[in-house]
């Protein structure tokens, strides 16, 4: 478990800041991809950051709502890396990433690509997270995507779709709050609405990223960059989500256009400071 | 559904069966994957190939990156492992014809990035070599170590082009380049002379040392080992001394 406190995506840019101060971030998380490599740099890095926090690795490229089964090399190669560090959280995406075509083979997309909600992609899914958590021998997080177009076929709605996966395979939940942010904004969905159909004792980690956004004539498209500072409406909607659910291990992504350690490490404190207040609603609510 | 999807993001239509708020802003929602796709494996190669993309410039790598993606798409998600086949893929794009050193560089790329992520390995006790007998005792080299003939100069253009690199008179003909990953986790690129390069070469395939040392006096008249076995040692790159 990891502990219900602010963690940050780890940057090799930032190695030798957190070293010298990790300003009260309590763990990191690594895209399990990266760290796929045998030795170098990498993994001396992730050695030395596992051994004085809490480890999240997250998985971008299992495509677990592809039309495949799971890739099981890519799977071992996972389960290798969990094993030389033993993670206190592994999560995935409700999303698909590779694709085979007949002439080339499986092609990786480098995206995380949406999918219709129906019976059908519901049972692909389940039976997807079934084989990763059966192969890496641990319980996985399964986190809500941001989309910005949506399937006509689509019959579930998205956290009810989240939710009976978790219901069928016992995996927990990623919660996404940016996500849910930029995916309201550009289907016209309520995010409260969406929040409330989520079972939150579920969630077992929440992400918190920037996003940008484009006008387009109907209004604003937003676009999930992980490139900027988190938007005040999605800390907002954090901050009603941990009133609610009580304090929960807290990521902050900032993937691209990569600020210096003491802004990101700023926006966790930020995290935390909203942690810390749910933690005494939740105690005078007892 | 995701063929058609798949179709989209290569350039095809954009797929039926979607829907946004407004219908005529459809293609411009979809075009935020098909953007994706292009932009991330498009840096994602960029950041393999950080000088061929300053050889032919940032919006032509684009370009190319772009070919280069639907011609040999990655086939696993470790995007660190894509890319193998870019130096026969420039080999054979006639846009680049008029830079052939351009595919000799993206080897020395490639090969930086495989060393880079090598497994690792102590490097040997200097006293175990020190003892050991020259005519049966045989070197193991670093995981990352590679040595690529090249048939252009390109170790010289590779480090011209460095964010340090000097403007040195450029060597012409061939190259060999040894690239190895050194015990401060950087990953030099070297130019070896024939000697050397056969020394290397005889080395890797098992020879005991003076045996090695003799093949590199064949390649090259008076070739002396110490000096590149001194600066191997000296980069963690012997990691085993077996007679």
């Amino acid at each position: 478990m990891l502990p219900a406190l602010p963690g940050v995506g780890f940057k090799p840019a930032h190695f030798a800041a957190i070293r010298q101060d990790p300003a009260g971030v309590a763990f990191f998380e690594v895209h399990a991809e990266n760290y796929l490599g045998a030795g170098g740099l990498p993994h001396a890095q992730l050695a030395a950051i596992a051994g004085e926090f809490p480890l999240s690795v997250h998985g971008v490229g299992l495509s677990i709502g592809g039309a495949r089964g799971i890739d099981a090399a890519h799977l071992n190669r996972v389960r290798r890396l969990c094993d030389r560090y033993a993670p206190a959280s592994f999560s995935e995406h409700l999303a698909w990433s590779s694709h085979g075509t007949e002439t080339m083979g499986t092609a990786y997309l480098n995206d995380l690509l949406p999918l219709p909600y129906t019976e059908e992609t519901l049972a692909l899914v389940c039976d997807h997270v079934d084989q990763v958590q059966e192969g890496l021998g641990r319980r996985l997080l399964l986190e809500n995507p941001a989309t910005y177009v949506q399937f006509a076929q689509s019959v579930i709605p998205e956290p009810a779709f989240l939710a009976e996966v978790a219901r069928r395979t016992g995996c927990g939940l990623l919660l996404d709050v940016n996500n849910v942010f930029v995916s309201c904004t550009n289907h016209g969905w309520d995010p409260r609405g969406w929040l409330n159909a989520l079972p939150l004792d579920l969630v077992g980690e929440i992400h918190l990223g920037g996003h940008a956004a484009e006008d387009l004539p109907s209004g604003p498209l937003l676009i999930d960059s992980h490139g900027a500072a988190v938007a005040d409406p999605v800390w907002a909607l954090y901050a009603e989500v941990i009133a609610q659910a009580g304090p929960l291990p807290t990521l902050v992504e900032w993937d691209n256009d990569l600020p210096d350690w003491p802004v990101l490490a700023a926006e966790a404190a930020r995290a935390g400071a909203i942690l810390a207040q749910g933690g005494m609603g939740l105690a005078r609510a007892c | 559904m995701m063929a058609a999807f798949h179709a989209g993001l290569r350039g095809g239509a954009v797929p039926p069966g979607l829907m946004a708020r407004h219908e005529d802003e459809l293609g411009r929602r979809f075009a935020i994957y098909r953007n994706n796709v292009a932009v991330s494996l498009g840096e994602a190669l960029a950041t393999r190939f950080p000088v061929i993309r300053r050889l032919v410039g940032e919006a032509f790598f684009a370009a190319l990156a772009r070919v280069y993606a639907e011609a040999e798409p990655p086939c696993s998600p470790v995007l660190a492992e894509w890319g193998e086949g870019f130096a026969g893929f420039l080999a054979g794009f006639p846009p680049v014809a008029e830079l052939p050193y351009l595919p000799d560089v993206a080897r020395i790329e490639y090969a930086r990035g495989q060393a880079f992520h090598a497994a690792d390995a102590a490097p040997v006790d200097p006293r175990a070599l020190a003892a050991a007998d020259p005519a049966r005792v045989r070197l193991r080299l670093h995981p990352s170590l590679r040595m690529l003939r090249l048939a252009h100069p390109a170790v010289s253009i590779w480090a011209r082009n460095q964010p340090d690199g000097a403007d040195g008179p450029l060597a012409t003909g061939p190259e060999v380049a040894l690239i190895l990953r050194d015990a401060g986790y950087d990953v030099p690129v070297w130019s070896l002379g024939a000697g050397d390069a056969a020394l290397i070469e005889a080395m890797l395939t098992g020879a005991p040392l003076a045996e090695a040392a003799a093949m590199a006096a064949t390649a090259e008249i008076g070739h002396a080992p110490t000096p590149l076995l001194s600066r191997l040692m000296q980069s963690g790159a012997v990691t085993g001394a077996e007679a």
